[in-house]
């Protein structure tokens, strides 16, 4: 009882490499991928945003090493299935709240990467004009709402999005992500537990990826799976391989349909894994080793073609072609950013109050 | 060993220390001596509460609002039987009551007229007037004092069990709140805390149904608050909070998972209050027929018939017991009364550990 | 003497007192395995133990709540707010429980809320704030901002050993570029004490924090154009405030001025001056100016913080405005 409490003395100098992967993080044995009910051309969109938001963090990665980023990145490298299947099945009006790593759900709404590499390069024409920095801007004609640095506080403000959209009568919908850690804020709580009692249309996608910074699962919390924390609240919830983007995007469909119909909140965990530090300075020298192995075979993006091509829905020639046609626009839009101006010093005194803009 | 501030005023009288109790026994079923103490501490607790807001409120001798527990007293009371004391610091138990948990501080050794001068905002009052009504806390009787803000508490309470975690001793961390409580997100937190660590913690819900004005159904979309507990992987259930041998007997398993180290329990008392949100709020919006239908259900008087068909109460020992506690408060009443109010000046020490 | 940086500073101070005291200990996000953020707590898990260096999940409120509770068993626990930034999140249990106990009801909490402030670092709004003020408006905390090295571990020693609350902000600016000799033995640096860190009879710069390096490159200046003899304060405790020491600065030069990171309106240089207006009024041969930033959260490009630091350009401005009076 108490005394394997007290101080433990044999503890290894270096704990992630030689810790066995905690009990938990490593995959669930993959289950085959179905169409759920998608077209060609969907599939094929789907895929073109998946690379995408894969090459878009790899110029974003380039320009970090540069020196040319200020602040931190934060990368989504094996979770992108989930910020694309998610986004993928709102309609372009309901509401989208993304959190640090979900450029990918950006990229589906129709946010241009232009307007991403402005805000990581910190330039005037950046939707914050370089008041904030990453995805901490706001797009209101695009329905989205940005996030800040605290974790869970879109929870409530989504809440309160959707409440609004019903007072005026609009059938919108409103979905926001929160990892594993942000789960255990005050503001989790009190968000999804006011849209489970006001049953506001409100899809919380948890991504469960294993780690908060340096924190596993099992330092966070006590449950298995964070599906559980669904019926905590009176509300429905699922547990999702977030490495297979299709059936991502079918468990979203089916949260849309309930929140449409007046069934209230859905809490959607999408398990994958955090391939990358927590930032990019993040060694991530606690990770065991296995565990990372593990994963790289469960990338999104390569189960998706591996799918495509089996299904006879693409050939190889027009996979890498979809690939290669990203990246020339890529170059140009990085180009451009670089040569944009920052913002005059002045701008720091603009847009404190209304009025002073 | 405590970081407390060693050079407080005298409190007044009443006795500080009771003697040591013993832990209670793992089978949940109290004995006949342990059923009296209950029955009183729950009529102790009536008689008081009913006094100050049925008469000293009304009199304009009360400083600041009045919240009573009445109709919860079983909770208070069939929990407080387990919490251990007089044993010293690594051996009793701490407690963090809310405000409808008189009968916790009785039953930790706070004599009535404490209470009542606190509540008078007399200078002998368990806060010295520096804070009112149920705001009270003393650490030499296991209470850790609430904070208005309602489940800050919990994870304080967590935090006093990570001590005896860290120091490998058997102490349990009490902690009561109601189940408006359990919105906050602190009181989430603390729970995700308490269970992610495996700490010593016993949560108890008083779900008396309304919190102020709105009703449970407003408050949360479960059906009960134990639902909550899956939530955060550790156990969870839901009791009857009218009857203090159920709460006894689950408070107790709980105490002993506890102290084996199995971790903290949520556990839910379904009862009802019976009075407003405060001495000054006449529940207009609770539907009379829940008033009625839980006034058959006063856990005092059912207890009461309980104990008169076990044969191990008759009229005359009840009236005893009542005109004993009614002489009792009277008497408490008086001293109170008596107490001057804090001296002005007062107000500026206190405030760091340098001006005590 | 040993040289050593403001982090290995506090680091040092932290791992002495877990030595030297059994009931101290750390609780916070990633400070454990990773050793912390900033790697104030690295090396501690493996000396220390788990039940001594705590991985929580993500919960500033239950991580300040449960050193409450832990304070009122009798430990001394240390939390780490990852960034100082992240403090509102506890802001409740802070003002309304920790600093209000003793008052209330005698019983003291003895524990240490520390984390990085500060910006300089493109940390943008959410990674470069100075809250001090919520806390230094909170009767029943204590609040300090060391600037050196030496003042880094002589502090943390003393919030550590306090029997109240302490807010201990470190800058994150200086964690890694400032560095000096420190003492091997045990010594504290009381709290409520200022510094003087540089001598002048002509005016007076009152400061703490980053921005003490600034005020004292201005002093350097100032000194050979036009000739100005400043003297720097490093104020190192914000409540309770040295108040002799403000006092002081008026009667000695009658010039002073205040520079702070933090921002204008709210900011301590307001109750600064009130101080000094209320009790050294006559000694006084100008007004007392301020250098602060501007009332705007903490902007994220490049220019735009360099509009908004205060640096020593604009310390200079100020301080030949004061010097021509």
């Amino acid at each position: 009882m108490s005394t394997v409490l007290r101080r433990s003395r044999k503890t290894p100098a270096s704990r992630g490499e030689r810790e066995p992967p905690p009990r938990g993080l490593l995959p669930d044995p993959p289950r085959p991928m179905q169409n759920p009910g998608l077209s060609r051309q969907q599939l094929r969109e789907i895929h073109r945003f998946l690379c995408l938001n894969r090459l878009v963090e790899d110029r974003l990665s380039a320009l970090y090493r540069q020196g040319q980023i200020h602040g931190g990145l934060y990368s989504s490298l094996g979770q992108e299935g989930i910020s694309v299947g998610t986004a993928y099945a709102l309609a372009p009006d309901d509401l989208l709240a993304p959190m640090i790593r979900n450029i990918g759900s950006l990229l589906v709404r129709g946010v241009a990467p232009l307007t991403l590499f402005l805000q990581f390069l910190a330039r005037a024409d950046a939707p914050t004009g370089g008041k904030d920095g990453t995805l901490h801007f706001d797009d209101l004609d695009k329905s989205i709402v940005g996030p800040i640095s605290v974790l869970g506080t879109l929870i409530p403000v989504m809440t309160g999005a959707a409440l609004a959209a019903r007072m005026r009568g609009e059938n919108r919908v409103a979905l926001t992500y929160i990892g594993d850690g942000g789960t255990s804020t005050g503001d989790f709580h009190e968000g999804l537990n006011l849209a489970a009692v006001l049953n506001l249309p409100l899809i919380l996608v948890v991504e469960n990826n294993g780690y908060a910074y340096s924190t596993p699962t099992h330092r966070q919390f006590a449950v298995q799976s964070l599906a559980e924390r669904g019926p905590a609240y009176g509300v429905a919830s699922e547990s999702i391989d977030g490495t297979d983007v299709l059936a991502v995007y079918a468990a979203t469909r089916r949260a849309v349909e309930r929140g449409r119909r007046g069934g209230g909140p859905t809490l959607l965990e999408c398990r994958a894994f955090r391939r990358r530090g927590h930032a990019e300075h993040d060694d991530m020298r606690y990770v065991p080793k296995a565990l990372l192995q593990a994963w790289e075979k469960r990338d999104p993006l390569d189960r998706l073609e591996g799918f495509l091509l089996h299904e006879g829905e693409a050939t190889k020639k027009e996979l890498r072609a979809a690939r290669e046609e990203i990246g020339p626009a890529l170059d140009e839009a990085a180009r451009s950013a670089l040569e944009r101006p920052y913002p005059p010093p002045e701008e720091t005194l603009r847009g404190v109050y209304h009025g002073t803009e | 060993m405590l970081a407390r501030d060693r050079k407080s005023s005298a409190r007044g009288p009443g006795a500080v220390a009771a003697p040591a109790r013993p832990a209670t026994g793992a089978t949940g079923v109290p004995d006949d001596a342990s059923l009296l103490k209950m029955l009183y501490s729950m009529k102790l607790t009536r008689a008081i509460e009913t006094r100050i807001e049925r008469k000293l409120y009304r009199q304009g001798k009360i400083v600041g609002g009045v919240y009573v527990g009445r109709g919860q007293e079983a909770i208070s009371v069939g929990a407080a039987m387990h919490m251990r004391r007089g044993g010293g610091e690594d051996h009793d138990d701490i407690v963090s009551p809310s405000h409808r948990d008189m009968a916790v501080f009785l039953m930790q050794g706070v004599p009535p007229e404490r209470i009542l001068a606190q509540y008078m905002g007399r200078r002998t009052g368990l806060t010295r007037g520096r804070d009112g009504n149920m705001h009270m806390g003393d650490l030499r009787h296991r209470l850790v004092a609430f904070v208005s803000h309602l489940g800050d508490s919990i994870p304080v309470a967590a935090g006093c069990a990570l001590t005896f975690r860290m120091r490998g001793t058997d102490q349990v961390s009490f902690c009561f709140f109601g189940e408006g409580a359990t919105s906050r997100g602190d009181w989430h937190e603390g729970l995700n805390f308490a269970a992610v660590l495996k700490l010593p913690v016993v949560f108890i819900c008083n779900n008396n149904q309304y919190a102020y004005s709105t009703h449970v159904s407003r408050q949360m979309k479960v059906e009960r608050v134990s639902d909550r507990a899956r939530g955060y992987g550790m156990p969870g259930e839901s009791q009857d909070g009218n009857d203090v041998r159920v709460v006894y007997e689950a408070v107790g398993r709980a105490v002993a998972r506890a102290r084996r180290g199995e971790g903290p329990t949520l556990l839910e008392f379904v009862t009802f209050r019976m009075t407003g949100h405060s001495a000054h709020d006449d529940a207009g919006y609770v539907p009379k027929a829940l008033f009625e239908e839980w006034e058959r259900k006063d856990p005092i008087r059912l207890f009461e018939d309980d104990l008169k068909g076990r044969g191990l109460l008759d009229a005359g020992a009840l009236q005893a017991m009542e005109s004993r506690i009614e002489a009792e408060l009277d008497e408490a009443v008086a001293w109170a009364e008596s107490q001057p109010y804090p001296d002005p000046e007062e107000c500026l020490i206190g405030v760091y550990h340098e001006q005590a | 003497m040993a040289l050593t940086t403001y982090v290995e500073a506090i680091k040092q101070g932290i791992w002495e007192e877990m030595e030297r005291d059994d009931r101290v200990f750390i609780l916070g996000e990633d400070v454990g395995v990773y050793g912390g953020a900033f790697k104030v707590t690295e090396g501690m898990l493996d000396r220390f133990g788990e039940m001594r260096v705590i991985d929580t999940p993500i919960s500033e409120s239950a991580i300040v709540g449960a050193a409450i509770g832990a304070a009122l068993m009798g430990m001394r626990p240390i939390a780490e707010m990852q960034f100082i930034d992240f403090i509102s999140c506890a802001f409740d249990q802070i003002t309304n429980f920790a600093a209000k106990n003793r008052y209330r009801w005698g019983a003291g909490v003895p524990m240490v809320i520390r984390g990085p402030s500060g910006g300089g670092v493109h940390g943008g709004p959410y990674h470069s704030q100075n809250p001090e003020m919520y806390f230094v408006h909170t009767p029943g905390l204590k609040v300090v901002a060391p600037a050196t090295a030496y003042d880094a571990k002589g502090l943390i020693k003393a919030a550590i050993r306090d029997e109240d609350p302490v807010i201990y902000l470190e800058h994150k600016y200086l964690y890694r570029r400032i560095k000096e000799e420190i003492p091997k033995e045990d010594y504290i640096v009381p709290i409520g004490q200022a510094a003087v860190r540089r001598e002048g009879r002509d005016l007076t710069i009152l400061t703490y924090g980053a921005m003490l390096y600034q005020a004292l490159e201005a002093a350097e200046t100032l000194a050979r154009e036009p000739g100005i003899q400043t003297e720097v304060v490093d104020l190192r405790s914000l409540l309770p405030l040295d108040k002799d020491a403000i006092l002081n600065a008026a009667r000695k030069t009658g010039k002073v001025l205040v520079v702070h990171e933090d921002t204008r309106t709210g900011g301590i240089a307001g109750e600064i001056a009130a101080i000094i207006n209320e009790e050294v009024f006559e000694y006084l041969d100008g007004p007392v100016l301020r250098v602060t930033a501007p009332d705007t959260p903490v902007p994220y490009s490049p220019p735009l913080e360099e509009f908004f630091l205060p640096n020593k350009e604009k310390i200079l401005k100020a301080a030949r405005q004061l010097a021509a009076y």
